[in-house]
């Protein structure tokens, strides 16, 4: 297809190169320095998609990040897809391919369009009232078909193919938006020497001289005084000018997010060069230059294609040389559409009427277009438009009534003034200030160290834009540190200052219950939704945007919210100061997730902690398991094993032999110093003072409000060094407790506290020939059961390597731990097996631990504790040095909600009938299965497993005033039947502990 | 994301802290001499408030300490003269 309307001359574009692009399958052509919304008008196409709710056909509206209803979807194929890109701010390249969304089967023929037909019965949140009958029809009927209409565009179904960067940066001032103003501020910082980073959205910088062409400045054309600036800044040496940027959040202490765009605007991207780079800076002073976005103006019908802003209007023939229509109805209340119109008709257009809501507009821009013979209408409205696909009429009419006149046209434009972007000030928590001059916010107090310039902070001229950055990036240099020279002031000539404006609904004499005056385009909400959200009772502007949706999404305010609040203003009968703003969200823009994924995905994304022994384990062909983020052995199936036959044959070798685990992952801290057992004494429930150097003891931890925490054995190397182990879990929240007790309550103490974790390899040995396995390669101590009793510790060499060996069990059998410097663990693991071998030794996993220390009774804090568990209702009672005045969490449990509590959850054992059940864990007891819900829940199981030792399923479970109710039988629910169970002690084999000595 | 001065290191980004709560709050040296609700109020009340807040953070990736600094919980300002 031809580029039609194309201009022959003017504009940023190259005509020596076309570019081929597709849209909705058919080819188009455009050129380098087009957007895919200039390039599309180029060849004639406004109607670009369907608006969210009631399917309107709709066309480009704005020439910016404002744009509401040019959303599209882009790729070349899935992994490239990216949905609701706006098309204004698309840079086209060779062969790019972009669809339009929210249609079926197509733009021009929308099934969904057959919503708009209804609209009269699906006003603002219509849903809150409606489907409500009958009950069963919202999951099965209605929610299934809102679902499947709700949303934009489509997710891509396939991972990203590309790859994306971060970076921090620090600099002494950032500016955002290289317009006018923000270019201005950063020459102004950058010659007093601060290191300055300067970003745009847009391909280049320039911002709304880009599409300047009338103007001069210093006697010099637009064009080159925009290339001079832009020289002499990359000259400066210490600015960092980052195009396709968006400065999408302001974070506190001015950290910025920015979203770089690196690849997007090129043809075929190399999918090794990331797409993307999320910059986050940290800057010393922030200027934010983000300019001003137009208002639409809120008439009738006012939403069909070809109805535009007019400064868009006038951006698309300027600076892309494209004629955006050929017979224009202009509507105004603001002198920048005479502007537009100018442009348009020294371009060739045809300027059907413009109509300004002013009764007597004036000024220069106004003069220069009666002069030029344009047939301007002051005081008047418009009152509806007309066509389908695109607009074919306009009505236009006296503002204060009378009969409307029909003007054919293909070109709708307005103008409700501008609305300074304070988007990014606002996030700051800086507070805006509302200027009745110019009928809109604008920054005030700030909060953070920032300052809006030039059209962000309500200047409405060149001159004052200029005026204005220079002024702030020398004062963000100075409050940086550093000085600006003095800078000559620009001349600028033929650059009026624009102004006028209107907030709220336009006057159009219609009953306004029939017609549709657009707001929020892309939320698809009138001025008569606004009203019904008042008249229902609505005051608060966080109300109304939330039951009308008004400017949620990606608007974020930037076209509607002015105009709701004039409504609000209006019908109300307050001021708009009095009713407020909403508040501004990030992102400015969307930003794709892969920007704050970055390097962090496959393998970078929660990276694995391995065990020394982790590599022997996978040779054996061990299945593994998350356990925080370390991976541990579960069990080590043999050819064509399932895990339960793995498993029982893990359990039987250590109860018969000996088995070998790797138990590396325990948390391990080093407690050294004169005050050491003291400070133990105060944290752990335990005694510790009488503990003799060589000997261990189980230590258990509680919170300062009496529940059980972490639980671990303790070994005393001296007298002022203990050796403590954690869960595996537990290890850096153990620390930082003791850390803040040691630093912030007990200062006096004379302690040190040192991670050991992942300095030592453990290599649990357990069953009765764990000895007879060990002892060969021990060297420098007796490990005889005499010299070296249950809960005994001795250093020495194990396999020549030094070694603290433990001797400990949480299997019930005679066990040992050997704890070794981790660079040698897995020598250490080699040759314990090796020598295991005579003894038929069995590599065994978490399951089996898991398994053999149930049978005896062992709980595992996080499974059979849950943060409201006290060592009583564990059964760890006796653990609890009776005669220490205090420890963490003693004052908690003496209170007297404990002390008169009954019928706590106690630690038992359940025996379920029959005995090859396992249950599952979580389910709930109760003592009747037939009673019809509610019923009681007595307790629940914490853990259950089929016992190879007993030949039948255990479990333990914490059950109220269990305890006492040993041998009662209860139910226990599964999600199909009920099982009876029978309480029994939590310890189900050898309760004497005959064979801790083997 | 807050830049945390540590009074040992510097000023930090948060991602190296442990938030510890409210500061100030200073367990009884003898907590037999407490009745229950007042322990009740050291164990579950805080002030929560919004605005002007004295707070806990250990510099955990970097010097591991505890300090308190004062910060008004709206806009995450910190009173970088106080920190202590």
């Amino acid at each position: 297809m031809s580029q039609s309307f194309r201009l022959a001359e003017g504009g940023r574009i190259d005509r020596s190169r076309t570019l081929a692009f597709r849209f909705d399958g058919r080819a188009y052509a455009g050129h380098p320095g087009d957007t895919l919304a200039s390039a599309l008008l180029a060849n004639g196409v406004h109607l670009v998609g369907r608006s969210f709710k009631y399917h309107r056909p709709r066309g480009i509206l704005t020439a910016g990040a404002e744009e509401p209803n040019a959303l599209v979807g882009v790729g070349r194929d899935e992994g490239h897809y990216t949905p609701n890109l706006r098309a204004t701010q698309v840079v086209l390249h060779d062969g790019l391919v972009a669809e339009s969304q929210n249609r079926f089967p197509s733009l021009e023929r929308d099934v969904g369009g057959l919503t708009d037909l209804f609209w009269k019965f699906i006003p603002a949140g219509f849903y809150y009232k409606t489907f409500m009958w009958p009950k069963t029809a919202w999951t099965r009927v209605f929610e299934p078909r809102i679902r499947a209409m709700a949303g934009l565009g489509r997710a891509p179904e396939i991972a990203d193919a590309a790859c994306y960067a971060q970076r921090y940066a620090h600099c002494d001032v950032l500016v955002v938006g290289a317009g006018p103003a923000g270019i201005e501020a950063a020459l102004a910082a950058a010659s007093s020497g601060a290191r300055v980073i300067l970003c745009d959205e847009q391909a280049e910088p320039g911002g709304a001289l880009l599409a300047e062409t009338d103007a001069t400045l210093d006697g010099a054309d637009v064009a080159s005084f925009l290339a001079t600036r832009l020289s002499w800044l990359q000259a400066a040496g210490q600015v960092t000018i980052l195009p396709r940027t968006i400065a999408f959040g302001y974070f506190p202490h001015n950290m910025i997010g920015l979203a770089q765009d690196l690849t997007d605007h090129l043809g075929e991207p190399d999918d090794t060069q990331p797409r993307g780079r999320l910059w986050q800076v940290r800057a010393r002073e922030v200027v934010i230059a983000t300019g001003a976005i137009e208002r639409p103006l809120a008439f009738p019908d006012n939403d069909r294609p070809g109805i535009m802003l007019a400064d868009a209007a006038r951006t698309y023939v300027t600076r892309y040389g494209v004629l955006p229509g050929r017979n224009a109805v202009v509507f105004t209340a603001h002198d920048s559409a005479y502007a537009a119109a100018l442009a348009l008709h020294r371009a060739g257009a045809r300027i059907a009427a413009i109509a300004d809501l002013r009764p007597d507009p004036s000024g220069e821009l106004v003069e220069a277009a009666r002069a030029a013979g344009l047939p301007i209408r002051p005081g008047c409205t418009l009152t509806g438009t007309e066509g389908r696909l695109r607009v074919t009429a306009a009505t236009i009419a006296r503002r204060d009534g009378g009969a409307g006149e029909r003007l054919s046209c293909d070109l709708v434009l307005m103008s409700g003034g501008f609305t300074p972007s304070v988007h990014l000030f606002s996030q700051s928590r800086g507070k805006l200030r509302f200027d009745p001059a110019l009928d809109a916010f604008i920054p005030g107090e700030p909060a953070e160290a920032c300052r809006a310039a030039g059209a962000a902070a309500g200047t409405t001229s060149l001159a004052d834009a200029l005026a204005s950055g220079r002024a702030a990036g020398e004062a963000a240099a100075t409050a940086a540190g550093f000085t600006a020279p003095p800078a000559m002031a620009i001349a600028v000539a033929n650059a009026p200052a624009a102004t006028g404006g209107f907030l709220g609904a336009t006057p159009h004499g219609r009953n306004s219950g029939a017609v549709r005056a657009f707001i929020d385009f892309q939320n698809d909400v009138t001025a008569k939704d606004i009203s019904l959200a008042l008249r229902e009772g609505f005051r608060s502007v966080e109300h109304v945007k939330r039951y009308t949706t008004n400017g949620m999404a990606t608007d974020q305010g930037k076209l509607s919210n002015m105009n709701a609040l004039g409504i609000m203003s209006a019908e109300l009968g307050r001021p708009i100061p009095e009713i407020g703003t909403t508040t501004f969200r990030m992102p400015y823009t969307p930003v794709p997730f892969g920007y704050f994924a970055g390097y962090a995905r496959g393998a970078l994304f929660e990276p694995e902690r391995h065990t020394p022994i982790h590599d022997w384990a996978e040779e054996q062909g061990a299945m593994f398991e998350d356990v925080g983020t370390w991976k541990r052995a579960r069990y080590f199936p043999r050819e064509g094993e399932t895990m339960h036959r793995a498993v029982a044959r893990e359990c039987r070798a250590v109860r018969a032999s000996v088995g070998i685990f790797d138990a590396s992952t325990l948390g391990k801290i080093e407690i050294v110093g004169p005050d050491a057992a003291e400070f133990l004494n105060r944290m752990y429930v335990n005694a510790w003072t009488k503990l003799k150097p060589g000997r261990l003891r189980y230590g258990v931890l509680l919170r300062e409000d009496g529940f059980v925490i972490d639980d671990g054995v303790i070994g005393r190397l001296s007298d002022t060094r203990f050796h403590v182990t954690t869960t595996t879990g537990g290890a850096p929240r153990v620390l930082a407790m003791m850390e803040d007790y040691l630093q912030t309550e007990f200062p006096e103490l004379d302690v040190w506290l040192t991670s050991t974790t992942e300095q030592y390899a453990v290599i649990a040995v357990q069953g009765p020939r764990a000895r007879d396995v060990i002892a060969p390669l021990v060297e420098g101590a007796d490990i005889s059961g005499a010299a070296m009793p249950h809960m005994s510790m001795v250093e020495c060499r194990v396999a020549g390597i030094p070694a603290r060996l433990f001797r400990v069990s949480f299997t019930g059998e005679l066990g040992f731990e050997i704890n070794v410097p981790a660079d040698y663990g897995r020598a250490v693991w080699e040759a314990v097996f090796d020598a295991g071998r005579r003894h038929d030794v069995t590599a065994y996993g978490t399951e089996t631990m898991h398994v053999l220390r149930a049978e005896k009774g062992y709980i595992i804090v996080g499974q059979e504790t849950d943060g409201t568990a006290t060592p009583d209702d564990v059964g760890l009672a006796w653990a609890i040095g009776k005669a220490k005045p205090d420890f963490v969490g003693k004052r908690a449990l003496d209170r007297a909600a404990f002390a008169g509590q009954t019928g706590r959850k106690q630690l038992v054992g359940l025996f379920t009938e029959p005995g090859d059940v396992v249950l599952e864990e979580g389910a709930h007891l109760v003592t009747d299965p037939d009673r019809p819900p509610p019923a009681e829940i007595l307790g629940h199981v914490t853990s259950a497993y089929w016992s190879e030792t007993l030949g039948r399923s255990i479990a333990l479970a914490l059950v109220r005033g269990g305890r006492d109710r040993i041998g009662e039988t209860f139910h226990v629910k599964l999600s199909d039947r009920a099982i009876p169970v029978r309480l029994t002690d939590p310890v189900f084999y050898d309760r004497e502990g005959a064979r801790l000595d083997g | 994301m807050l830049l945390i001065p540590c009074p040992h290191c510097g000023e930090r980004p948060e991602i190296e802290f442990a938030y510890g709560g409210e500061a100030h709050r200073v367990r009884a040296a003898d907590p037999r001499a407490v009745d229950d609700a007042s322990w009740t109020d050291y164990l579950y009340i805080r002030r929560n408030a919004r605005g002007e807040f004295e707070e806990r953070w250990r510099h955990a990736h970097g010097c591991g300490r505890f300090f308190n600094l004062r910060r008004n919980t709206y806009t995450d300002m910190i009173d970088r003269g106080a920190a202590r």
